[in-house]
């Protein structure tokens, strides 16, 4: 089976691998660019840890399929921090206790991240929205959506 | 195992791809395909996709309207002239499946998925499908009816008009976890009215059988009538006719044809 040459940005730096037909985006970026920051929880769209932005919109990096980022931006928690200080976002969660084991916590910060780009105020209704398709095994949830809504401009809501 | 990839500018040469080649899968968002290749499903070593404008056409802007089998719910939602569309199209995933999945693919989504399929059941869709044969329209219960024949086409869009009045079209899922659970059924109700009574009424429902389906029987309790207690008593108690649910982890059989009369008394009612 022949490679296929694939190019994308990934946060923000230009990169050509070789893919395996059928390969998703979360095994390229985890096993090819060796990003370890979208991690693999279910492989089926279930858990929401892989979550990735794509051209700024969220989407599940293991059922994506990795020829389809092909001149796009890919987005991944390793590029949320702005320099050597935390994303807000960061800073936030670590504030709330928002990660416990942690394992859920860089597909929350991308689903927080794509409602924040687009919805800087967001309600508390807009947040649990947002972080509806990412599971949590340990936090309950409270002090993540807490977290978001430190972060947010809507922060007296919090 | 590696796939072969094969991508094609036209959505004629994906057809004649898919058409051609049994092992061929046609990828929209991926939601269904890739998880079937993440689990090692061995039936698909070609993947057909298709960059075709064509396919993520939305027209909304007259009294019929029509999605290109591309088109994402998150797109759905985003356009104004498809608030009829949106409480299905929210009821579909989270945010990222909602961005990734298609209304081409939904038609194919085996239970308990198919929910975008329900709505356009009950609007008497057309679905345009292309296969070595040429193209053409097929009414959306057919297409259903016969889906699993119909891998090796290839949907171009659906069609569908426009509610006559937001009021006339209802839907609802029942699922256990909110806002993203699996449907425990899915219902969704078209009521055109003429002259004060209804006049071509359309009720379907997901989870109630192998593939969605219409309601024939409440339908004919609603038609030529006025939509009050009498009537919708008479449709909720006729509703489980010709239904054959299964029993899966969100639901028994038993438990399905017990509810779908009530939510279906509680959405021609206009109770939550
Ligand atoms: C976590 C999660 C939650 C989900 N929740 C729901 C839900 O609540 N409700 C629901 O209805 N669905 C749900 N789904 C299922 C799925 O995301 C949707 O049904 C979606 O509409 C499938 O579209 P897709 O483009 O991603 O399909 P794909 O995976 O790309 O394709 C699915 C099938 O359709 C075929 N296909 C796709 N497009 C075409 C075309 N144009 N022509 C011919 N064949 C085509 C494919 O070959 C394949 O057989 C969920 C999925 C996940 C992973
Ligand atoms: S690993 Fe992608 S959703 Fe679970
Ligand atoms: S902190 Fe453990 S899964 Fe969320």
């Amino acid at each position: 089976m022949s490679k296929t040459p694939l190019q994308f940005r990934h946060n923000g730096r230009d990169v050509a691998i070789f893919v395996d037909g059928g390969t998703n985006l979360l095994v390229a970026l985890r096993e090819l660019i060796g990003d370890m920051t979208p991690k693999f929880g279910c492989g089926q769209g279930g858990c929401g840890t892989c979550s990735v932005l794509i051209d700024g919109e969220l989407h599940l990096s293991c059922l994506t399929l990795a020829e389809t980022v092909a001149g796009r931006s890919v987005e991944t928690l390793d590029g949320m921090k702005q320099g050597p200080n935390l994303h807000p976002l960061q800073r936030a969660f670590a504030d709330a206790f928002a990660a416990q084991c942690g394992y859920c916590t860089p597909g929350m910060l991308m689903a927080a991240k794509a409602l924040l780009d687009r919805n800087p105020s967001p309600s508390r209704a807009d947040v649990v929205e947002a972080i509806s398709g990412n599971i949590c095994r340990c936090t309950g949830y409270e002090s993540i959506i807490n977290a978001i809504l430190a972060a947010s401009g809507g922060r007296a809501s919090a | 195992m590696a796939v072969t990839v094969k991508t094609f500018a036209s959505s004629n040469e994906a057809a004649t791809a898919l058409s051609s080649d049994r092992t061929a899968r046609y990828l929209g968002g991926g939601t269904l395909v890739m998880r079937a290749l993440n689990e090692g499903d061995v039936s698909i070593s070609t993947v057909v996709r298709a960059s075709d404008q064509a396919l993520t056409r939305i027209d909304a802007s007259g009294p019929r309207i029509t999605l290109g089998a591309g088109v994402t719910f998150a797109r759905v939602l985003a356009e104004r002239d498809l608030a009829f569309l949106h409480a299905p199209a929210r009821s579909i995933g989270g945010p990222a499946v909602r961005n990734m999945g298609t209304v081409g693919g939904n038609l194919f989504a085996p239970n308990p998925y198919g929910d975008f399929a329900v709505a356009l059941l009950a609007l008497d869709a057309t679905v345009a499908v292309q296969g070595g044969f040429g193209s053409r329209d097929i009414a959306i219960e057919e297409f259903l009816q016969s889906r699993e024949r119909q891998s090796g086409a290839l949907v171009l869009s659906v069609s569908c008009t426009r509610p006559a009045s937001a009021d006339a079209f209802r839907y609802r899922k029942v699922a256990r976890i909110k806002p993203k659970g699996g449907s425990v059924i899915t219902l969704a109700a078209h009521l055109p009215i003429s002259g004060g009574r209804i006049a071509g009424a359309r009720i379907a429902l997901g989870s109630m059988a192998p593939t969605q389906i219409r309601a024939k029987a409440a339908e004919r309790a609603l038609e030529g009538r006025v939509l009050d207690a009498a009537t919708i008593a008479a449709a909720a108690s006729a509703v489980t006719e010709g239904t054959a649910p299964s029993d899966n982890a969100l639901g028994s059989a038993w438990y399905r044809r017990e509810i779908v009369g009530v939510h279906l008394r509680r959405l021609l009612s206009g109770q939550e």
